[in-house]
């Protein structure tokens, strides 16, 4: 062997930059990755046809196809009833770009190329999550514009139309942390493409999206009653077309308040741990 | 890019590893190594598939932590700074930066953005790297269309945004065909001309021959041999013609005429009429006195080449197994040809 003996070599003692360097760093830097995110979205077909073209096919089939044999008791029939499902259905399945995103961004490497450059560590997910966020009210925006068109009109004044908008573009949001967390625990393009959205069907699928849950069978009942998904088109319905406010708020608001507690902990943790 | 760090200016090595253990699970895939790479001088780290080659470039990029010993980056310590390592570094190779979605320039653009150059500098900075790396043509299009070869460069060009000081190429040719990979070979020469200090891992003997001041070749973790490009090859040899008799009954004639052209025993198998020379590092020389001399005494010849050691023979003299053999015992010499080796056979 010839390897001569190493000469031994002290490191150099490095600074800390300071704080608002570094803050300031990371608000650039996320913004520099929340326009690539948004960029690649507005460029890949599959992601705008998850996004802008099937809610819509989505709308159309219940607007017309299935709607007439749906009986729902509320103001301006059953438009006015899928609406709201739909926007909540269009915010929980833009979050596919999320996990397909991030997936493949892991495994090329991409994300690792990041990891290695001077770049604020918190910038790859903040800048998903402020891209995800424009990425959601936009599609929410456009499949209400289509909904206007179908006939949808809401009902109950100027401010909750806002705050309904505003919590699906939450609800949408909050997601799309689960989605980053099954993207990034999961690793591979294939594997999300095909398996990445299944979570999310029964949920939205067995729900009040759709259909009132009252009109399925008892032991399913329970289910699309109580779960997450319905909790918040309820509240969504409520806020579009009048009804019962208060309580849905706060059950809204205490399930996604904890899925993001549990999922961006997770989503986080998964970054770090993936290379 | 020179880091913002405001530490006093460094004279040590540029990269200086002491003792770097790392196992994953039970995995060892560094079994304590060590190596220096002296300011803008090439290391070729040459070795099998699996040998802890990526490994060892992401403890030095920061992208993973060592079990034990020592990492420094113009001495930057990996774990204690890592920022500072990356202000200084460039990675390419393997994985890749590029999003198939944006155009070659976006990509450039974004890497600009991400280390804070100014708008008029990025735009510069890219239309430099594109034109240096011949994607000016390609430039605006979605880099999805890229062809192999310029999949890499654009990588390549990616790293080089903010010019780093210590560049680390982990395989930046595997898988590019022989045009591509030649190609690729310049740039990086003209990288090394410019003062860059680099850190390239292969596969190939030629290529860390090509390339590299010095040599290290790793096998399951550990340094197994170290030095320059024609020490490694002295150990083992050099470069070897090749060529089989077709008139068989003339092989002994034949032997007799090549036989000043080596200093050792010509390699002679009868039952193929083969005839294997070793001709040190003078390959080409050899091989036109070898043509001259069979054609003197009217010989015919088939299969006439002169082969480069591959990283099988290499490996073969150091560790008495050949590069992806797990374990046991040796294998005959040149069983497997890497393809790399093929290719240069004229
Ligand atoms: N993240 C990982 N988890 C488990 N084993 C790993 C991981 N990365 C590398 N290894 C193992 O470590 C060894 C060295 O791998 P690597 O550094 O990738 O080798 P090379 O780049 O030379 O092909 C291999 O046995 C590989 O399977
Ligand atoms: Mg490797």
């Amino acid at each position: 062997m010839t390897t001569t003996a190493l000469r031994p070599v002290e490191a150099l003692d490095v600074p800390r930059p300071p704080a608002g360097q570094l803050l300031r760093g990371a608000v650039q830097d996320t913004m520099t990755l929340t326009r690539r995110e948004l960029r690649i979205w507005f460029r890949n077909p599959v992601f705008l046809f998850f996004t802008l073209v099937q809610p819509v096919i989505f709308t159309l089939l219940f607007r017309y196809v299935f709607g007439g044999a749906i009986p729902v008791k509320v103001p301006g029939g059953y438009v006015n009833y899928l609406m709201p499902g739909i926007v909540a259905q269009t915010a929980a399945f833009a979050s596919f770009g999320t996990a397909i995103s991030l997936a493949r961004q892991l495994q090329k490497g991409v994300i690792d190329r990041f990891r290695a450059m001077p770049i604020a560590r918190s910038a790859v997910l903040n800048g998903r999550l402020v891209a995800d966020t424009i990425r959601v009210a936009f599609t929410v925006l456009m499949i209400l514009a289509v909904g206007y068109a179908v006939g949808f009109r809401f009902q109950n004044g100027f401010l909750p139309a806002v705050v309904m908008v505003l919590v699906g573009i939450v609800f949408g949001v909050t997601i799309c942390t689960v989605s980053a967390f099954v993207g990034l625990a999961i690793k591979d393009e294939e594997s999300v493409g095909s398996f990445g959205l299944v979570w999310l069907f029964p949920l939205v699928f067995v729900s009040s999206v759709f259909v009132q849950p009252s009109s399925m069978p008892g032991w399913l009942q329970a289910f699309a009653k109580n779960q997450p998904v319905s909790i918040v088109v309820n509240e969504m319905r409520s806020l579009a077309l009048g009804g019962p406010l208060v309580l849905h708020a706060w059950q809204s608001a205490l399930w996604l308040a904890g899925i993001v507690a549990v999922f961006v902990p997770l989503a986080v943790r998964a970054y770090r741990r993936a290379s | 890019m020179t880091g913002s760090t405001g530490t006093a200016p460094w004279d040590g090595p540029a990269i200086y590893v002491e003792g770097v253990h790392k196992s994953f699970g039970d995995v060892e895939a560094l079994g304590g190594i060590d190596f220096v790479v002296e300011r803008g001088k090439v290391l070729g780290m040459l070795g099998p598939n699996g040998a802890g080659k990526t490994t060892a470039v992401k403890i030095l990029t920061t992208l993973l932590s060592p079990d034990r010993g020592r990492a420094l980056v113009e001495g930057r310590d990996v774990v204690r700074s890592p920022a500072a390592v990356r202000e200084l570094i460039g990675l390419a190779g393997q994985s890749t930066a590029i999003q198939e979605e944006l155009t070659g320039r976006e990509n450039l653009d974004i890497m600009g953005r991400l280390y804070h150059l100014d708008p008029g500098t990025r735009d510069r900075r890219a239309a430099e790297l594109l034109e240096r790396f011949e994607l000016v043509e390609a430039a605006d299009r979605p880099t999805k269309g890229y062809s192999g070869g310029m999949q890499r460069r654009l990588d390549l060009a990616l790293s080089l945004v903010a010019r780093p000081s210590v560049l680390f190429l982990d395989e930046p040719t595997t898988g590019l065909d022989p045009r591509s990979r030649l190609g690729m070979w310049d740039v990086i020469r003209e990288l090394v001309a410019a003062g860059t200090t680099l850190l390239l891992t292969t596969q190939y003997l030629e290529e860390a021959d090509a390339l590299a001041d010095e040599i290290v070749v790793i096998d399951r973790g550990k340094v197994i041999a170290a030095g320059t490009a024609s020490d490694l090859k002295n150990r083992i040899g050099g470069d070897v013609v090749e060529f089989v008799v077709v008139e068989r009954d003339r092989l002994g004639e034949a032997v007799e005429a090549v036989r000043p052209l080596t200093d050792s025993e010509p390699g002679v198998e009868p039952g193929a009429a083969q005839v294997s020379l070793r001709v040190g590092d003078g390959g080409s020389e050899a091989l036109v006195e070898t043509v001259r001399r069979l054609d003197a005494i009217g010989v015919h010849t088939e299969g006439l080449g002169v082969r480069r050691p591959s990283l099988d023979d290499v490996f073969l003299s150091l560790t008495g197994h050949g590069a992806e053999e797990p374990e046991d015992g040796p294998t005959p010499r040149g069983r497997r040809r890497r393809p790399a080796a093929a290719e240069e056979r004229s």
